[in-house]
């Protein structure tokens, strides 16, 4: 698998870290009720096919950015405007 | 129908009387019936799961006016694509009582089901490469013996004996100091699981219905009346689902966020040959493990691919690293050949263990988040499944596999029972 970074072009998948679900919260703000610190660290979209997630190039820019791509195909998908 | 009938059952005497007409007079082994309007209880998902909840829910809990609905063929999906171990070599209580009721469902399953599972108890030996290691296994050991459970811890020397094709010589790649032994793990004939409990449900009058996708969960007022399928809807006031990868989809249908993710975890046979390991094999150190099947292939695996994918195939770095890590355990196996790979859908939960529980919509129910565990809990994931969907409540067994202790924090995070998305 390649993976399109915004930085470096495309590059083999060994070289990224997976961060997951983008549309979990990154942080949990102190004042966040348990329900929603809950939700930000266990519940994920975990869609079939189009998805929106957090890669890091760790072996490449070291810059963490998100991208869509299909969980059914694996195809990288242009970010949805 | 009755299985253990006289006339249609598997036993020697059939077996002779079915081998005089070349075996062309066989019985089916369960009906394929067009869908009813209505059940007591619809299951969702075709798989072991399903169907030994099936089969629980009509001999334990009397509910017969039940339907299992596969999307495609039955045992299509994990339960046709794990690598057939059954071990209750956990650490933690809950894992450990829970595991060690399916392992004894196992070890009655062939004569309960009149079906040959191959249940074959020919144990499982975690491998030590450092001291830790083995003061790790050491400590799970004596959990799993206060537990009632057996455990064996295994020298050098005894390693040798057990796993002649072990390379344990001092230029080793990766030193072994020792082992934990379970005796009584093994591994079982995978798709004989799913037909023996779909063979057996069936002739309690569930009926079995293949090629027939449940499209989406109707509720009124919070609550489930039914399913919509490709087959029409089907009204039940309680659905169960057993749909393993699929979880996260299911669950969005009747509009539940789980602490799921849905990965891709690839495993591969060699070519056939001669009886060589004796044991299941797994190394925490290396996250592999290793077989033999009956057949003589050596079936291994290892890692997830590591992110969320629904393809059932992935890509050959995992592989790969389970090659290398094989050989490094194995270096005889060099020569062997690959004969296939393949890919299942794993729903990694975010503590490892799996969720067998009720959900905030009354009426469905949640057996899923198995990770890579699911194949060894087929038996007791039925069970208490039917347990908690009959009672509307969970059994003492699957009680802390609640869907709400993520929130609540009662995590069951057992380290070394596979890997969770983001300990991984």
């Amino acid at each position: 698998m390649l993976i399109p970074c915004p930085h470096c072009g495309p590059r083999a998948a060994e070289e990224f870290e997976y961060g997951g679900d983008a549309s979990a919260p990154p942080t949990i703000p102190t004042e966040a009720t348990p329900e929603q610190a809950h939700a930000a660290l266990h519940l994920r979209a975990n869609p079939r096919g189009p998805h929106r997630e957090l890669w890091y190039h760790a072996a490449g820019c070291r810059q963490w950015f998100t991208a869509r791509r299909d969980t059914l195909t694996h195809r990288f998908l242009a970010e949805a405007p | 129908m009755d299985i253990f009938d006289p006339v249609t059952a598997f036993s020697f005497l059939n077996l002779a009387r079915n081998a005089l007409t070349g075996h062309r007079n066989w019985a089916r082994m369960w009906r394929s019936p067009p869908p009813q309007p209505a059940y007591d209880v619809v299951l969702v998902g075709g798989g072991g799961h399903g169907l030994a909840t099936a089969y629980y829910l009509a001999k334990l809990h009397g509910i017969r006016r039940a339907a299992v609905l596969e999307k495609s063929w039955l045992g299509g999906g994990n339960t046709g694509r794990n690598t057939t171990m059954v071990r209750s070599n956990y650490l933690l209580r809950p894992n450990a009582m829970f595991y060690e009721h399916s392992l004894k469902l196992w070890e009655g399953l062939s004569g309960e089901l009149n079906y040959n599972v191959m249940f074959s108890q020919r144990g499982c030996i975690t491998l030590a490469h450092t001291q830790s290691d083995l003061t790790g296994l050491m400590r799970r050991g004596n959990a799993m013996r206060l537990n009632g459970i057996d455990a064996e811890l295994l020298d050098r020397e005894a390693l040798a004996r057990r796993l002649p094709a072990l390379d344990l010589s001092p230029t080793a790649r990766l030193p072994v100091l020792g082992g934990l032994e379970q005796p009584r793990a093994g591994t079982a004939r995978h798709d004989a699981v799913a037909w023996g409990y779909a063979r057996a449900a069936d002739a309690m009058g569930v009926d079995i219905i293949q090629n027939c996708e449940v499209t989406g969960i109707r509720r009124e007022g919070g609550r489930v009346t039914g399913v919509e399928t490709t087959l029409g809807f089907i009204a039940a006031p309680k659905v169960g689902l057993c749909v393993a990868g699929s979880s996260g989809l299911l669950g969005a249908m009747a509009g539940l966020r789980l602490p799921i993710e849905t990965h891709v975890l690839q495993a591969m046979v060699s070519e056939p040959v001669k009886p060589v390991l004796d044991a299941v094999v797994a190394s925490g150190a290396l996250h592999f493990y290793a077989s033999q099947s009956d057949k003589g292939e050596l079936v291994m695996g290892g890692d997830i691919d590591g992110h969320n994918s629904y393809a059932q195939r992935g890509s050959p770095v995992p592989l790969d690293h389970a090659v290398e890590s094989c050989l490094a355990l194995f270096p005889a196996f060099s020569r062997l050949r690959q004969l296939r790979s393949w890919g299942g859908l794993m729903d990694m939960t975010m503590d490892g263990s799996p969720i067998i529980a009720k959900t905030p919509v009354e009426g469905l129910y949640l057996n899923g988040g198995w990770c890579y565990g699911g194949f060894k809990a087929t038996p007791a994931g039925g069970w208490c499944f039917a347990h908690t969907i009959a009672r509307d409540e969970p059994h003492a067994l699957n009680a802390p596999f609640s869907l709400d202790r993520f929130a609540t924090g009662a995590l069951i995070d057992e380290r070394g029972a596979g890997a969770t998305p983001w300990l991984h």
